[in-house]
């Protein structure tokens, strides 16, 4: 049960009850203005109760929300979009979306991570866990990229590569390794925008890129809370205490340099209101392209080796103090 | 028992060098000599069960005379301020006692059958070989030496995979050495990774299947998920050879199969066929540091 959902079912009976009001004021000559500010009043609080600070775990819940906008949600929204299949040896994965697109007119390629919207979709979608075929499909797209001269632009929200047996019959292992090689070694701009769950190594093979921007309320960690509480504790049922001590927030991520940056979300998380959220979104990513797209391909490459190169904290000999840190 | 967990089991503690002087052999149960042992490649020469070795064991396997290590005062923090039962400090503590291991890599220069290489040697007894920022920095500090130095490089991978107590600055040492192996084989450098037991997560999805060859060990395991993961993800049962050297090997992802005696002659054919002349070869020298 999503944590998330339980808690905005008083506010939206609340929200349910103002819109009556309102319509019943506006129908009869009865004064409800009082009643109606008194419950507004109760509502913004409500809503500040919940969402003024989130927990870690309450944001993986948000992360996970079933009506939190999807890739598709946001590709649906590019000035125009044409999908490309399959990873041309084995098959078409639908948790992966990809294709030739204009963000606001400039032509990009394209690619997400689609979990389903109902339970339907989530079983052509794999629950938004993508296979090895999946990861080669992203990795010919970034080369596509690559070749035309076309920036790419990436969409994570997955909890992690599929972890079934025919994927590791298949090489996920090589699959994702070649992502990552794809990413490192693509001669045009990669913008990545974790919209959702950023699950371990199965986000990274699409989120290596020269800019990084994470929603607020996005998560992204090494292993998803119940992995990591099971892989370290025996015990996925302790998931919690392990969101708490994972540092997989936006804010976290971007005191260590992995998140360039967040963008803000509507009062009650992005689904609240996807439209604003998208369009913001998008903006920040057309931003970053535009700022990339002024440099040499050489340059590009040396900022991206050394964005990562940079990443870890450490200490060097005895010395208690941390050399370097991102 | 089934194979795979006495093998699990076998694995989980290998022959701690207590100063016992026989140790018994976690799968077919022969009592062994330690010497004997020892002198067989750490293989059971009963029923050719390879215990895990740890790196120093496996570099003197591996390299003609000297080792020269890099990286080695590159040590481990606190980043997250990691603490559960224990804080992340006392694991490691317990752990560099447990391995006599500064981190889960070990990483230099020697010769191996003549040729001067970069070798990187992981070890499961330090947090399980799992990869923190610290055995990123020590491998991407290897391949970027190697690629200065222009030197073939081969690494021993051993890894149940990122580093949980490390959170995201672990998970992206698979983003960095990638970056590093990459500049490494665009300068042209030959890279060869040796995969051992067990090769597994972050560490198998970066730099293990980003060489030019791969070689595995026999009967290793490896793979991406573990296989706890996906029998509780599918429940069911797997089958006893998934996952193994063997199995990697008939489905394509690997280039061979070796058994530990032959891994050194395998790697001494394999860096003359990849570099022939191009490098002097020396006797029994390591290339000299100047840094």
């Amino acid at each position: 049960m999503n944590l998330i959902v339980e808690r905005e079912k008083g506010l939206l009976e609340l929200e349910k009850r103002i819109h009556e009001l309102r319509a019943m004021s506006a129908n009869q000559p009865i004064d409800l203005s009082s009643e109606i500010r008194a419950l507004e009043a109760k509502y913004a609080e409500i809503q500040r109760d919940i969402f003024g600070s989130m927990s870690a775990w309450q944001k993986v819940h948000m992360a996970r929300h079933p009506s939190r906008p999807t890739s598709l949600d946001y590709i649906s929204q590019l000035t125009a979009f044409d999908e490309l299949h399959g990873d041309r040896q084995f098959r078409d994965d639908p948790a992966i979306i990809g294709g030739f697109g204009k963000l606001f007119g400039r032509r990009i390629i394209a690619i997400g991570q689609q979990r389903g919207r109902d339970t339907k979709e989530n079983l052509l979608r794999n629950f938004g866990m993508v296979t090895p075929e999946g990861y080669r499909k992203v990795a010919r797209l970034i080369e596509l990229g690559a070749h035309l001269a076309l920036p790419v632009v990436t969409f994570v929200d997955t909890k992690g590569a599929d972890p079934g047996i025919a994927s590791e019959e298949r090489a996920q292992s090589e699959a994702i390794a070649s992502c990552l090689m794809a990413l490192v070694d693509a001669r045009v701009p990669v913008v990545s925008a974790i919209i959702g769950e950023g699950g371990s190594g199965g986000a990274l093979a699409l989120a290596l890129a020269d800019y990084v921007v994470m929603l607020e309320h996005s998560t992204y960690s090494v292993a998803s809370p119940e992995g990591c509480a099971a892989i370290l504790w025996g015990d996925a049922g302790k998931a919690e205490e392990a969101a708490a001590r994972l540092k997989l927030t936006s804010e976290d991520l971007r005191g260590f340099g992995i998140v360039d940056e967040i963008v803000p979300e509507p009062i009650g998380g992005a689904h609240r209101d996807p439209a604003t959220l998208i369009e913001r979104t998008l903006r920040v990513v057309d931003a970053a392209l535009a700022r990339l797209s002024g440099e040499s391909v050489e340059e590009l490459l040396e900022a991206r080796y050394r964005k990562y190169r940079r990443i870890g904290a450490w200490q060097s000999d005895t010395m208690n103090a941390v050399t370097a840190r991102a | 028992m089934p194979e795979w967990l006495s093998r699990r089991r076998g694995s989980s503690a290998p022959p701690p060098d207590d100063g016992a002087l026989w140790t018994k052999c976690p799968k077919c149960g022969e009592v062994l000599y330690r010497k004997d042992l020892a002198a067989n490649y750490s293989v059971c020469p009963r029923c050719g069960y390879h215990f895990r070795m740890h790196a120093f064991d496996r570099i003197s396997m591996i390299v003609d005379s000297d080792f020269v290590e890099i990286g080695g005062s590159v040590l481990p923090g606190n980043p997250l301020g990691w603490s559960d039962k224990r804080s992340y400090e006392q694991k490691l503590s317990a752990d560099r006692e447990k391995s006599q291991l500064t981190e889960g890599v070990v990483c230099g220069f020697a010769t191996l059958s003549g040729f001067p290489v970069a070798l990187g040697v992981m070890d499961f007894n330090f947090r399980g070989g799992t990869m923190g920022t610290v055995v990123g920095e020590r491998l991407t500090l290897l391949f970027e030496a190697a690629r200065d130095r222009r030197l073939p490089c081969i690494v021993f991978t051993a890894s149940g995979g990122a580093r949980m107590e490390e959170g995201m600055l672990a998970l992206m040492q698979m983003a960095k050495t990638t970056a590093a192996v990459a500049r490494m084989r665009n300068a042209g450098n030959f890279f060869c990774t040796v995969l051992t037991d067990p090769t597994t997560g972050g560490v198998s999805a970066s730099f293990a299947f980003e060489a030019d060859v791969i070689v595995a060990e026999a009967r290793a395991v490896i793979g991406f998920a573990g296989r706890r993961v996906i029998e509780q993800t599918i429940r069911q049962k797997l089958p006893e050879n998934f996952q193994t050297a063997e199995f990697l090997l008939e489905k394509g992802h690997i280039d061979m199969v070796v058994e530990r005696q032959e891994i050194k002659p395998t790697l001494g054919r394999l860096l003359d066929y990849a570099l022939g002349d191009k490098h002097e070869r020396v006797d029994a020298k390591v290339p000299e540091l100047n840094a």
